[in-house]
């Protein structure tokens, strides 16, 4: 099978005047269709930078990438953005959603910047049904400062999966939020991972990492080890286990 | 991105910050309103002037005695005696596209009719002189050239006359006195109203030149010839022929005749309005412009507020010239309704004016387009630079910012 991700030999170097970070330093990679990735590692080793080549928010400055076959290392600020819109979700630490806009307004926004019309009508079916698969079709004309966090982050998913991308990429997306609510975000990536969506989500922690199928650890912009997840978490299941330990404190 | 989303976006934008928006739109709303008002006002003055050049008559060329250049002395105008009858009728006979001539006699005099008296505007004329000045007869007839050529007691008078002397009555075929000489009323004229110097032109008695030469005046030179040209485009022509001419029959050193056309009337009626308006223009452009930079701070302001905005935007995939044409479409949209609130302005200002004042107004059409296209060409232009660095902005940068 082919791979959604061809990384060769991949490096970033940031120029910032006197000296040059590396902040990437040779990373060869492939992820194939229907992974489930957790990247890991310290805080500076690489992660978000790497991120951002995946998701041709930015251009390596060596190696090549193939992204569905097709060589994105070379493309130009609008290509990539054609590319973004076409193939990639993101998601975000911080949700980054518009503030005082509907979660079906945010959700919609994508959908501005394709390249073939689709009328207002066909747009509000799309979103809505994004939101019915993240679980939250019942908030669509709420407005993020009347959301909880685990709901923004929903919201952001449901965004990142409007355009039916065939890659769907997360920087942290557990790191505001709590542990129960982290698992439910855990539990929505692995129904929409069941369903077929490749996903490569950087974390720095090993309880949300365990929920994934496959763990790559970066030092210094390096692979350091890359394995599959041994005793992969249900997020169903643990979510149970949890309410039924919360039961037995209150009726203790 | 499709056509129509980015008003969408727009809108939205500027309705969540309604006060910001209006008060940006201040600076266009006050600059468009005061043109658009100064313009109403000008331009109906400079309509109400030309109105008054144009009921002077038809195409009219006018031969004045004495110069303007006579050695600086304007005291002779039109009281100088070299004008003659046969001076007007060369003209008519010699001079191209000329279609009437009347040589004129003015006097102010008392007359006496039915008793009472008055004292008038005697005005020696030819027959043509209702026609050279697009004036109908209301009642009667004018007199004729046989009236001229027998000197006759005939006259044709003034609504303005006909109130004071004829009170409920019909002057046709009465009888006014002139210097003791009994003129026969022929004919009543129309009411023109006031001149552009304020005058009652329905105070007046024409009678036949030649009777007033002869019989009032007892003069042989005439104080000015009136001349009508077949066309617009003629008047130019019939002007030079006659300075020509008139220097030809008049072998002085120094000319000592004038010849004024309409136009040149008309020029110097509605210089000062013009001279007005390019004043206003000008102060309303500057507070155009200054409107303009009131929408380019905001723009700045606002690109910079939304940078994160900016950052999403790009992350889903807008590209840069979706970013540019958004933010140029926020800034034109707050022009363009600036522009569209300072026409509505300006014309109630104007209209208002026109009420407390009495000074007619107008608004021209052209001008509300003018405005239009300027309010939005304000938007463009002071709204590119800030789209323009919405758009270079790096989506990883703009979404780590805080
Ligand atoms: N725009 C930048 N300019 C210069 N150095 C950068 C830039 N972005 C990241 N870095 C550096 O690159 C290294 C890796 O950063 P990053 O990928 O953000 O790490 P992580 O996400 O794993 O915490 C760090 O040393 C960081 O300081
Ligand atoms: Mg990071």
């Amino acid at each position: 099978m082919n791979a959604v991700i061809k990384l060769s030999d991949i490096h970033k170097t940031y120029r910032t005047g006197e000296v040059d970070v590396h902040a990437v330093r040779g990373v060869t990679l492939d992820i194939a269709p229907g992974e489930f990735v957790a990247i890991m590692g310290s805080s500076g080793s690489g992660k978000s930078t790497l991120m951002n080549m995946i998701g041709c928010l930015d251009r390596p400055t060596g190696g090549s990438y193939f992204l569905d076959g097709l060589d994105v290392s070379t493309l130009d600020r609008d290509q990539r953005a054609k590319i973004r819109n076409d193939k990639i979700g993101f998601v975000f630490q911080g949700f980054n959603l518009l503030s005082r806009t509907t979660a079906l307004e945010n959700v919609e926004m994508p959908m501005l910047y394709n390249s073939q019309r689709i009328s207002p009508g066909e747009q509000k079916i799309r979103s809505t049904r994004s939101l019915e698969l993240v679980g939250l079709a019942d908030r669509a004309n709420h407005k993020p400062n009347q959301l909880s966090g685990g709901q923004q982050q929903r919201v952001a998913i449901a965004r990142a999966l409007v355009n039916q991308p065939s890659l769907l990429l997360a920087d942290e997306p557990t790191g505001n939020l709590d542990s129960q609510t982290s698992i439910e975000i855990m539990g929505v990536f692995q129904k929409l991972n069941d369903a077929g969506i490749t996903i490569v989500m950087v974390t720095h922690e090993l309880d949300v990492a365990r929920y994934t199928k496959r763990m790559i650890i970066l030092r210094d912009g390096k692979i350091l080890t890359d394995e599959i997840v041994p005793a992969r978490l249900n997020a169903e299941a643990e979510l149970k286990k949890l309410r039924l330990a919360q039961e037995a404190v209150k009726l203790a | 991105m499709k056509f129509f989303a980015p008003f969408r976006l727009a809108g939205r934008a500027l309705r969540r910050n309604k006060m910001r928006s209006l008060l940006t739109m201040l600076g266009v709303i006050i600059g468009v309103g005061s043109v658009i008002a100064s313009v109403s006002i000008t331009t109906g003055a400079s309509k109400q002037v030309e109105d008054k050049v144009a009921s002077l008559g038809q195409n009219i060329v006018t031969v004045f005695s004495g110069s303007f250049s006579s050695g600086g002395s304007r005291s002779g105008w039109g009281n100088a005696p070299t004008l003659t009858v046969d001076d007007a009728i060369a003209i008519k006979n010699e001079v191209a596209n000329v279609v009437a001539v009347s040589p004129e006699v003015r006097d102010r005099m008392q007359i006496l009719a039915n008793g009472l008296n008055w004292n008038t505007a005697i005005q020696g004329e030819s027959p043509d002189y209702p026609q050279i000045r697009d004036w109908d007869i209301a009642d009667g007839a004018m007199f004729t050239d046989a009236d001229v050529r027998s000197i006759a007691k005939v006259a044709v008078i003034g609504k303005t006359v006909v109130d004071q002397l004829f009170i409920n009555e019909d002057p046709v075929g009465q009888t006014l006195i002139v210097r003791n000489i009994p003129f026969k009323i022929v004919g009543v004229l129309e009411s023109k109203g006031f001149n552009l110097f304020g005058q009652d032109q329905d105070d007046v008695v024409i009678i036949p030149y030649t009777s007033h030469m002869r019989r009032i005046a007892k003069r042989t030179f005439v104080s000015s010839i009136m001349v009508q040209a077949a066309s617009k485009d003629s008047i130019t022509q019939v002007q030079e022929d006659i300075n020509t001419l008139m220097r030809d029959r008049h072998k002085s050193a120094e000319p000592d005749f004038t010849v004024r056309t309409q136009l040149e009337l008309m020029a110097m009626a509605t210089s000062t309005t013009r001279i007005m308006s390019v004043l206003l223009a000008a102060i309303a452009s500057v507070s155009l412009i200054v409107g303009g930079i009131g929408i380019m701070n905001i723009m700045l302001v606002s690109v910079t507020e939304r940078t994160r905005e900016i950052g999403i935007r790009m992350a889903v995939g807008a590209r840069g010239r979706d970013i540019l044409i958004q933010f140029l479409i926020e800034a034109v949209t707050l022009s363009a309704a600036g522009g569209i609130m300072g026409i509505a302005l300006g014309m109630t200002a104007a209209k208002i004016t026109s009420q407390i004042t009495g000074w007619p107004t107008l608004t021209p059409f052209t001008w509300i387009g003018i405005a239009c296209i300027s309010s939005a060409a304000i938007g463009i232009v002071s709204g590119f630079y800030p789209a323009w660095k919405a758009s270079r902005l790096d989506p990883i940068e703009a979404l780590r910012y805080e």
